[in-house]
């Protein structure tokens, strides 16, 4: 009696689950049928599995473009947020002063402005340099790469920072007696303990960057250098939606979610918890 | 030892400077030139003057209707969407963590919606919502509940929480996960001994200890709610007739649709302000309600 009440605990339970994963069951299905047939009937299966408008909607959405611009913003952004904030967290903890202090308290505290407060004076300076100076920081993925380091800096120096001021000084002080640069001690010492946080920031900063559509859209004019969520803009800009084509596009852009979603599962829900936590 | 400070500086500054300058030139200095924009008169082209008009646009924000009815539509949103992400985020957390079979599956399964991001979610909920449910209500003739959503003021208002209660369930469910794990077994097990049932352990020994996670969870889809756009902009697009436009999209339309730079940056400015008061009056009132072990 206990064991069949269990059995069905876990049965029903799967197929809430299984419910509330819907929507994306709709999008897939009905990115195999044709623009008839979806009307048919949206909830079954397709009669066949068609794979034309796959080909039709990567096309139209130039995807694998899309992917490489999405995968060069996030990768580049990533890696020099990590780099630069890490070395800044780490000095900011070390020196205890009254300017580390400050430093630290405008970070945070600029954690609190919504993006739309500062995008139109943010994208004015932008322009202003391109024009004064000659650096193209519009539409550009370096730009966009600039940007995104600005606003993912607060966040992970205030990871890093925490993480830094709950482990001792002893070893960096070892190492410095026996004469090892401030350099050489960050690197090669530091900068390895501090791998949970970097695993963290590496989790966050993907699912913010990898899906951000304002900035990218703000930044980025040029139809080659469309960032995914903005190539999707394809199926949609007109006033009638070809939703068979968009299904097929959407499917493609959530596809590749979904795997890094499982590979690599066990980092990002540690990931999303340690971040919000803290 | 005056050789030493001077190169430690050095070594501050290399550490700190390159970041640090990318932060003030990307954060701080927008924010600043912000506050000018707000008190002029500008549409955005580079050739045409900037009117110097003092505190005209934060003025004019108290009779401009528009703006109004978004702040309305904007907190009735907020409100009900905290509480409904809460509550599912909660049940969600309390399922996996049973001793269900299926509970680590179930986890990865609610979680998922969150890592798609908002923009793609709307396009998928904007499909359902409109095409589907009219093609459905034509089927079954149950034109009562499924009709556009989105073509009805107040249901659409309806889909936008629907959809991002969706998204954000099980965020907020991971954050309830780690304090439901950090609450030891022993007080459990103490409870129970001591006679508790699942509702009493539930009530009066469970939320107690879960009010740091209350605190988070609340901070984060407040701000999160308050803060909607991407959502916003692929389900309704801000319609029909403006009713679901929040505040971000209001801002975002005021600046770039309605080239109002100046009126737009004083809208900006007094968003930000009121994301600044309502997060700090939440946290410090959560905050004094947290019980220590």
């Amino acid at each position: 009696m206990r064991k069949t009440k269990r059995v069905l605990a876990n049965v029903l339970f799967l197929i809430g689950c299984c419910m509330y994963l819907f929507p994306i069951y709709i999008v897939i299905v009905n990115a195999f049928k044709s623009r008839a047939e979806i009307y048919e009937n949206i909830l079954s299966l397709p009669s066949v599995f068609n794979f034309e408008y796959f080909f039709a909607a990567m096309k139209k959405m130039e995807f694998l473009n899309a992917f490489k611009n999405s995968s060069i913003v996030t990768f580049g952004s990533i890696l020099l947020i990590i780099i630069l904030a890490s070395m800044t967290a780490w000095m900011l903890a070390r020196t205890n002063g009254k300017i580390s202090k400050t430093i630290f308290s405008v970070l945070v505290a600029t954690m609190l402005i919504p993006f739309q407060t500062i995008m139109m004076p943010l994208m004015q300076e932008m322009g202003w340099i391109k024009d004064t100076f000659g650096i193209p920081m519009i539409d550009t993925l370096g730009g966009l790469i600039y940007m995104n380091i600005g606003f993912g800096a607060s966040m992970a120096v205030f990871l890093y920072h925490g993480f830094i001021t709950a482990i001792p000084i002893s070893l960096e002080e070892a190492a410095t007696i026996d004469g090892c640069s401030k350099w050489g001690v960050f690197w090669q010492i530091v900068f390895p303990m501090l791998k949970p946080t970097t695993v963290t920031v590496i989790i966050l900063d993907v699912i913010w960057i990898w899906n951000d559509y304002l900035l990218p859209s703000l930044v980025i004019t040029s139809k080659n250098l469309r960032t995914i969520p903005l190539s999707t803009f394809s199926f949609f800009g007109q006033f009638t939606i070809q939703w068979n084509l968009a299904m097929a596009g959407l499917t493609l852009t959530i596809i590749p979610v979904i795997i890094f979603y499982l590979c690599a599962q066990k980092y990002i829900i540690k990931g999303v918890a340690a971040g919000a936590v803290k | 030892m005056k050789a030493r400070k001077k190169r430690d500086i050095g070594w501050y500054i290399l550490f700190t400077v390159p970041l640090l300058f990318i932060f003030v030139t990307v954060v701080i200095i927008p924010f600043i030139v912000g506050l000018f924009y707000s008190f002029f008169d500008w549409d955005g082209l580079p050739l045409n003057p900037k009117v110097f008009v003092g505190f005209d646009n934060y003025i004019k924000l108290f009779s401009d209707t528009r703006f109004g009815s978004t702040a309305i539509q904007t907190t009735i949103f907020t409100l009900i969407a905290v509480v409904l992400i809460n509550l599912l985020g909660l049940a969600f957390a309390l399922l996996v963590t049973t001793r269900l079979r299926t509970r680590n599956i179930g986890r990865t399964m609610l979680f998922m919606p969150y890592l798609i991001g908002g923009l793609i979610l709307g396009y998928i909920w904007k499909f359902i919502f409109g095409d589907a449910f009219g093609a459905i209500g034509e089927i079954t003739g149950q034109s009562g509940v499924f009709f556009n959503w989105l073509l009805d003021s107040k249901f659409a208002l309806l889909a936008l929480i629907i959809v991002s209660t969706w998204q954000m369930a099980g965020y907020i469910m991971i954050i309830y996960i780690t304090g439901i794990q950090a609450i030891p077994d022993e007080v459990i097990e103490a409870a129970s001994a001591d006679g508790a049932g699942f509702w009493q352990t539930l009530f009066k020994i469970k939320f107690p200890l879960l009010m740091p996670s209350f605190t988070i969870c609340l901070f984060m889809t407040l701000s999160n709610c308050f803060k909607i756009f991407d959502v916003n902009l692929s389900l309704t697009g801000g319609g029909p007739n403006n009713a679901t436009e929040m505040f971000a999209m209001n801002i975002y339309n005021e600046i770039f649709m309605l080239n109002n730079y100046g009126y737009g940056q004083a809208k900006a400015l007094i968003f930000f302000i009121a994301v600044a008061v309502i997060t700090l009056v939440q946290v410090s009132i959560t905050k004094k309600r947290e019980v220590s072990m």
